[in-house]
């Protein structure tokens, strides 16, 4: 069949697909629209096997890759649905994802409490990790005697460390995750230098005997902190995994296969450093509390955090 | 189904045009915190710098069909690899994962991943299961030139039959010098002059579409 007549044979057909997509003319009927793909990419392959001209093959084309979209462009690759993965998704992909999570907490807390305990028991460890000027800006912070913390801050004060923890800790955890895919390595060391800093930093605190300060306002959103900065490390993790040992598949679809996962982590962790920062802003920040208070809350945050991860979602993972 | 993919070059200049504009948006960000002054100047600063330097990419990508501004004004867009319209998840990694392609600097790893991938993915792209494709204009059917159409003097072959009518379709995007010049290649075979040439290629290639 001559180009020209196969044009004039199925333009209309075409047509109809065209305004079918775009959803103009009301009065078309969309129950077509399966049938007439599957025509209009049978044209496709006819023009290609029968060399009719570029031009007709780019417009089929077109419709062909329109269709494909309306189709299968809602599949639920990566299921967005914001409840189902805060109460299902994301402590499954963690609960899934145990041997990683293990590695990523204890890299992270490992280093973390042995340099918590040396610089418990050497007054001088810090000054090797950090400058003289960071060390006593954060003595500062926690000093009883100092008024920064002693008396109730403006709450456009909160407003602004809120937005800085945002800032600050989403993007340290961001870095942990993307690092990752260079085999695991960025992670790893990201990992191990935030808890050796952050465990530095608690046993000088301690060893200096600002305890009544420091750990009442830690211990609130270091719960979900802690753990997110953690998590988002064996997100990290998971990526360069994938890259080293793939399985029975090739590296890159390895990868892809991981990233899945691994973005309902970033999802996951990316919310708990959210409430954690509107934790440290606003909740960690009040000293009119009594210590016992605080103590009591964060103990309730830890136990929250942990019975989230272990348990949410349980009932409809054995479900599915 | 097919498509064109953006090679570095395009995607660097999509680049440029984005970080030319966050950095506009910064701009004024800085001038209203200043304005607003204190602690709230600060905190309105922090939120909008975590906002653009890590989300601008995925919200435009998520809800702009595939393209930030950049990507638009250059005509390319986002897809995932089996061309259907990126979600949030993928564009996340993929952004995400810029942190890891801009190492060692000026994205350096991006762009030796680009250039040595056969879909021009970087690493990010790698992970999402994302390309970033020319965005295809929708085209209308050309319109043939006025000829009488006449049979070829021999039989064509496929290849030679493809050339001709594409030569005739091309006719108003191709300068009528640039035709002369591409239909006088073959003129002698056909046994015509060199200026008649391009009108009886043009008869032929009409009448190979089915014109009578």
């Amino acid at each position: 069949m001559k180009q020209n007549d196969f044009e004039q044979q199925h333009q209309p057909l075409w047509d109809e697909f065209s305004k079918l997509l775009k959803g103009d003319d009301k009065t078309l009927d969309r129950k077509r629209l399966p049938d007439l793909y599957q025509v209009v990419s049978h044209h496709l392959a006819i023009s290609k096997q029968r060399r009719y001209s570029t031009n007709l093959i780019h417009r089929l084309n077109h419709l062909v890759v329109e269709g494909h979209k309306r189709f299968y462009g809602d599949l639920p690759r990566f299921r967005a649905n914001f409840f189902y993965q805060c109460y299902v998704g994301f402590p499954r992909a963690i609960r899934s994802n145990a041997p990683f999570v293990w590695a990523g907490l204890a890299l992270f807390f490992i280093p973390g409490f042995i340099f918590f305990f040396l610089c418990l028991t050497s007054d001088e460890l810090i000054y090797s990790l950090m400058s003289y000027d960071q060390v006593r800006d954060f003595e500062r912070m926690y000093d009883p005697g100092s008024r920064a913390l002693g008396r109730t801050r403006e709450s456009d004060t909160d407003l602004k460390m809120f937005c800085f923890y945002i800032y600050n800790n989403i993007g340290i955890s961001f870095q942990t995750f993307a690092s990752g895919i260079f085999f695991g390595l960025g992670s790893l060391f990201f990992l191990i230098y935030n808890g050796i800093f952050i465990g530095a930093a608690a046993g000088h605190i301690t060893q200096v005997g600002y305890t009544d300060t420091f750990f009442p306002f830690v211990v609130g959103h270091g719960a979900f902190e802690l753990t997110a900065i953690a998590f988002s490390g064996a997100a990290g993790l998971k990526l360069g995994w994938a890259l080293i040992s793939p399985g029975p598949y090739k590296r890159l679809m390895a990868l892809k296969l991981a990233a899945k996962d691994a973005v309902i982590m970033v999802y996951g962790t990316t919310a708990m450093l959210l409430l954690a920062a509107f934790i440290e802003a606003f909740w960690s920040s009040s000293s009119t509390l009594p210590i016992s208070v605080k103590y009591s809350v964060g103990a309730g945050f830890w136990a929250l955090t942990i019975i989230y991860i272990l348990f949410s979602g349980r009932s409809r993972n054995a479900a599915e | 189904m097919q498509a064109d993919l953006a090679g570095p070059v395009v995607r660097s200049l999509a680049f440029v045009i984005d970080f030319s504009i966050r950095c506009l948006a910064m701009f004024i960000i800085m001038i209203a915190a200043l304005l607003l002054g204190g602690n709230v100047g600060w905190a309105v600063w922090l939120l909008f710098y975590f906002l653009v330097e890590w989300w601008y990419p995925v919200l435009f990508e998520t809800f702009r069909g595939g393209q930030t501004p950049g990507k638009k004004a250059m005509g390319i867009t986002v897809v995932n690899d089996d061309l259907t319209p990126v979600t949030l998840g993928g564009s996340l990694i993929r952004n995400l994962l810029r942190a890891a392609d801009f190492l060692p600097s000026f994205y350096t790893f991006g762009l030796i991943s680009m250039t040595m991938h056969p879909q021009f993915q970087r690493l990010g792209d790698i992970a999402a299961g994302t390309l970033v494709i020319h965005k295809a204009a929708e085209t209308s059917a050309p319109s043939l030139p006025d000829t009488t159409p006449a049979p070829p003097p021999f039989e064509l072959h496929e290849s030679e039959q493809t050339a001709v009518v594409e030569l005739s379709l091309r006719h108003e995007s191709l300068t009528d010098s640039r035709q002369q010049e591409l239909a006088a290649i073959v003129a002698e075979t056909m046994g015509k002059k060199p200026d008649s040439a391009l009108n009886y290629l043009r008869s032929i290639g009409a009448w190979l579409l089915g014109s009578r």
